[in-house]
């Protein structure tokens, strides 16, 4: 095997796999095939997270889809339906009004429902913690950043809008402190009120700067495109998607006309990528070291779809386990196998880069970003 | 290059324009300087140069502005991009992306540069600048001056002929400034490049430029010529220069090197006087930080400072960008509860009391002094403060018009020049007449008379019994002011002394007439004056 070369693997692969394997578990409530994924998942973050900031985030999105199961659970267990075969324990009921007939708070909590409401949140913090793998193999920018030349512009705008959540919590720390160091109270409704206007202003502020700052850099320039070559592309492009949205609805819901969805998606389709095709001919912007598509990302995309496929092969009493009288799930073959397949990138992806300044050996699981030493001249 | 023909600024809703009837022409591949006092407009005048002014910030503007033959008035900074870049004075306001390489390249993908050509000039920015080290950190992971030269390079990268930077060392520490300037001498030098370059820490850069032009303000006629002619009789000029026109030196230096040279005699003179020392009555201690420690999740602030600082006494904190300066100070007026050690001001802690209670005792200016200003007028803020103080009404008012005079008070805060809204803010703490005034960078964007003002404003402070600490990278102002120098580094208290030994011991902490008249310990131009007059 020739040595390769290493470098990180393109965003859209890893979100492709990740959104693969959202969608298997989407396809499922068996624990075990779920917990499996998981490790899939865990195991391929771990091997090949690059070391930045935010490659902690699947701690995070872990965390999250936990409290997901968990208020589902509880949620059940105050507002469920009715007794199953076997009954837990029995909450107090707590009498409501009669315009409020249809809801039950308190009662007996059934074994069958608990294990229902467990398997059905366990689907969600799964398909939460597929979003967080991608988010730690890859940033979100990176993603904006191989966005086609039509939609870079758009790109741009999403990544200004993602820094202000938290530019606005660092001003209202300092506005806090700022109404502090004025003798007023730093905490409760009142002086929250207070600070909403300053926070809006101090980040209308900094909007300007940054328009300002990309408008004498050249953002939003002509170039030599013709205005009607600009207007049809985005009229491709936003008319081709907002068909696609359509479509989407039309697939979901049973009771949209039947005939309708399909050929709208396709119609939707062509004309985005029609309008993509147009206007990366356009040639105003070009691209800083675009993230290759080769084989590996390829490999990488098709091991999640190969989960995602195989999984639907699977009996239907083993991919839903009956919770009603509730019975042990097993693990089918077959769908384990599939996602097993998922579990590939870890090796096909090309190695990471080691970040500069770390000393080798293990690059891979090194989540450091060197100290840096402040002002230090040469 | 760059050439203005009778232009006037008048912004929406102002009764007088910024600047009336500019002409000037600045020739190609020369170091430009603008100098002026606060608010005088330095802004607006490069704002015109790649056309933010009038594209972006409305108003109107009469006459005409060229760069490089292109009339702004048809167009917007976008469609000059290739030919004049702007750095603004903060970097982070203006980074669009969030990688070193990233940043520079984002230029160069607006202008459709071709990609091969972009790999090559990030590579040959990444080494003009010496950010090669950084390439692919994080622009938030930056020291302050990394932050400000990708600032510089991600202009640089489209190959522009001009280059207009507003303020671009006045938020950093000496060393990081030196970084900053010695990367750009060296683009200058290598390329040719035309700069316009407005600055209020003139002693920084004065050295470096061709030309200056001087920004009177009130509308009056703006003048360019060489340094030292210009210089002899702005209101505005570094120590050198000041200590120069004091000697009667000429021409008058405009480095501390030149300066040396022409200071044969006043050594001399100089020799057998002692510099007249500010004497400090010793009074009992106000403030008392013991073994204190602070930290931000797993990185230490500070690492167990012990610090005691007396009624009537000045102390100027120095130390990098970093160092742990304004966590210093959070933790003298309780924004910070320290993670172990005891603080007391005046007798009492101040982490978790009441803010009422707090600023009687300690008044803190902070890094951004726009976080303290929320009203709409200045004149409301300046009520506001009274109310908030309990004084007479008017007494901030007073306060503000001794600092910085003549602010329209109808004016938005957010409308005032970055000195004018120090001088309000720090008008709204001293109102309350705290027995601990701190500050943080107080002299960011302020001018020297400002600076002036300031001084004399805080000395009587103290010589009414309130105690000032100030954290500050200005030596000037250390050495005007203070009466005791501390130093940080890493956290821990390095040097802590009376100002003469510190600053003359440190070349880094040095004020530029230390440096012009050493071995012999004098400071500022003051001191050289009442000593020459009496």
């Amino acid at each position: 095997m020739t040595t390769r070369v290493p470098r990180p693997l393109h965003p859209a692969a890893w979100w492709g796999w990740a959104t693969a394997l959202a969608i298997a578990a989407s396809r499922t409530t068996n624990p075990l095939l779920l917990g499996l994924i998981v490790s899939v998942t865990a195991y391929v973050a771990v091997a090949r997270r690059p070391a930045t900031p935010w490659s902690r985030s699947y701690l995070i999105f872990l965390r999250i889809g936990l409290a997901a199961v968990a208020i589902r659970v509880v949620l059940f267990a105050l507002l469920g339906t009715g007794p199953g075969t076997h009954v837990l324990f029995t909450l107090p009921r707590v009498p409501l009004p009669d315009w409020l007939a249809g809801v039950r708070l308190g009662g007996p909590v059934s074994l069958d429902g608990t294990l229902a409401a467990t398997y059905d949140g366990l689907r969600l913090a799964v398909i939460l913690v597929c979003v967080g793998a991608a988010n730690t193999l890859t940033s979100p920018r990176r993603l904006l950043k191989s966005l086609p030349s039509a939609l870079q512009e758009a790109g741009v705008a999403v990544t200004v809008a993602l820094a202000f959540a938290p530019q606005a919590v660092a001003s209202v720390s300092r506005l806090r402190a700022a109404r502090r160091l004025r003798g007023r109270a730093d905490k409760g409704l009142r002086s929250m009120r207070g600070l909403a206007v300053p926070v809006l202003e101090g980040a209308l502020d900094r909007s300007v700067d940054l328009a300002a700052a990309m408008d004498s850099r050249g953002f939003g320039r002509r170039g030599s495109t013709p205005a009607h070559v600009r207007r049809a592309t985005a009229a491709l492009v936003v008319g081709g998607m907002l068909a696609m949205l359509a479509s989407s609805y039309a697939l979901i819901d049973t009771q949209a006309p039947s005939g309708l969805g399909l050929p709208l998606l396709l119609a939707g389709g062509l004309s985005t990528a029609a309008g993509l095709v147009v206007g990366a001919r356009r040639g105003g912007r070009t691209r800083y070291r675009p993230d290759p598509w080769r084989s590996p990302e390829w490999l990488v995309v098709g091991c999640g779809v190969a989960a995602a496929v195989v999984i639907g092969l699977g009996r239907s009493t083993d991919l839903f386990p009956a919770t009603s009288p509730p019975t042990a799930p097993s693990l089918p073959l077959l769908p384990a196998l599939g996602l097993l397949l998922a579990l590939l990138p870890a090796w096909i992806a090309p190695p990471l880069p080691r970040p500069r300044g770390v000393p080798s050996g293990d690059a891979t699981g090194a989540a450091v970003v060197p100290r840096q030493t402040v002002g230090a001249a040469p | 290059m760059i050439r203005f023909a009778h232009v006037t600024v008048t912004y929406p809703g102002a009764l007088a324009p910024v600047l009336r009837s500019v002409d000037l022409d600045i020739p190609e591949g020369e170091l430009c300087l603008v100098v002026g006092r606060t608010g005088s407009g330095k802004s607006t005048l490069l704002r015109c140069i790649n056309g933010l002014v009038p594209h972006f910030t409305g108003g109107r503007l009469a006459g005409s502005v060229t760069v490089d033959g292109r009339d702004t008035r048809h167009h917007p900074p976008r469609e000059l991009a290739d030919v004049v870049g702007f750095v603004g004075q903060d970097p982070l306001a203006g980074f669009v992306t969030d990688t070193v390489e990233d940043e520079l390249a984002y230029g160069m993908e607006s202008l459709g540069v071709a990609p091969e050509v972009m790999r090559r000039r990030v590579e040959e920015t990444l080494d003009l600048l010496g950010l090669t080290d950084v390439r692919d950190r994080p622009l938030l992971a930056l020291s302050a001056g990394e932050q400000q030269r990708v600032a510089i390079g991600s202009v640089l990268t489209v190959h522009p002929r001009g280059l207009v930077l507003d303020e671009p060392t006045s938020a950093l520490d000496p060393a990081a400034a030196e970084e900053v300037l010695a990367a750009l001498t060296r683009i200058v030098h290598d390329t040719g490049l035309t700069v316009v370059l407005a600055e209020h820490r003139l002693e920084r850069v004065v050295q470096y430029a061709d030309r200056v032009v001087f920004v009177p303000g009130h509308g009056r006629a703006v003048e360019m010529g060489a340094p030292a002619d210009l210089l002899a009789h702005t209101p505005v000029a570094p120590p050198v220069v000041e200590l120069g026109r004091l000697a009667g030196w000429s021409p008058l230096p405009l480095s501390v090197r030149d300066a040396r040279r022409a200071a044969d005699g006043l050594r001399q003179r100089l020799a057998n006087v002692a510099p007249p020392r500010r004497t400090v009555p010793r009074r009992d201690a106000l403030a008392e930080l013991r073994r204190v420690v602070a930290s931000y999740g797993d990185v230490l602030a500070l690492r167990g400072v012990d610090l005691t600082v007396h009624r009537g006494e000045v102390v100027a904190v120095m130390g990098r960008n970093g160092a742990g300066k304004s966590t210093l100070l959070a933790v003298l007026a309780g924004l910070r509860t320290p993670t172990a050690g005891i603080v007391s001001v005046a007798g009492a802690p101040t982490a978790g009391r009441p803010a009422r209670d707090v600023v009687r005792r300690v008044g803190l200016v902070p890094h951004e002094p726009t976080d303290l200003l929320w009203a709409q007028t200045v004149d409301d803020e300046c009520a506001e403060a009274d109310r908030d103080a309990g004084v007479s009404p008017g007494t901030t008012r007073g306060l503000l018009t001794d600092l910085t005079p003549d602010i329209d008070g109808d004016l938005h805060p957010r409308d005032l020049s970055e000195g004018q809204r120090l001088s309000l803010a720090l008008a709204v703490i001293l109102a309350a007449a705290p027995a601990l005034v701190a500050l943080d960078e107080p002299t960011r964007g302020l001018d020297y008379p400002a600076k002036r003002r300031l001084v004399t404003i805080l000395r009587d402070l103290a010589a009414r019994g309130h105690a000032v600490v100030l954290a500050t990278h200005d030596v000037e102002l250390a050495a005007e002011l203070a009466d005791r120098i501390v130093v940080l580094a890493e956290g821990e208290i390095v040097a802590d002394g009376p100002t003469a030994d510190i600053a003359v011991a440190s070349p880094v902490f040095a004020p530029q007439v230390a440096k012009v008249l050493a071995p012999l310990p004098w400071l500022t131009v003051s001191q050289v004056a009442a000593a020459l007059a009496g």
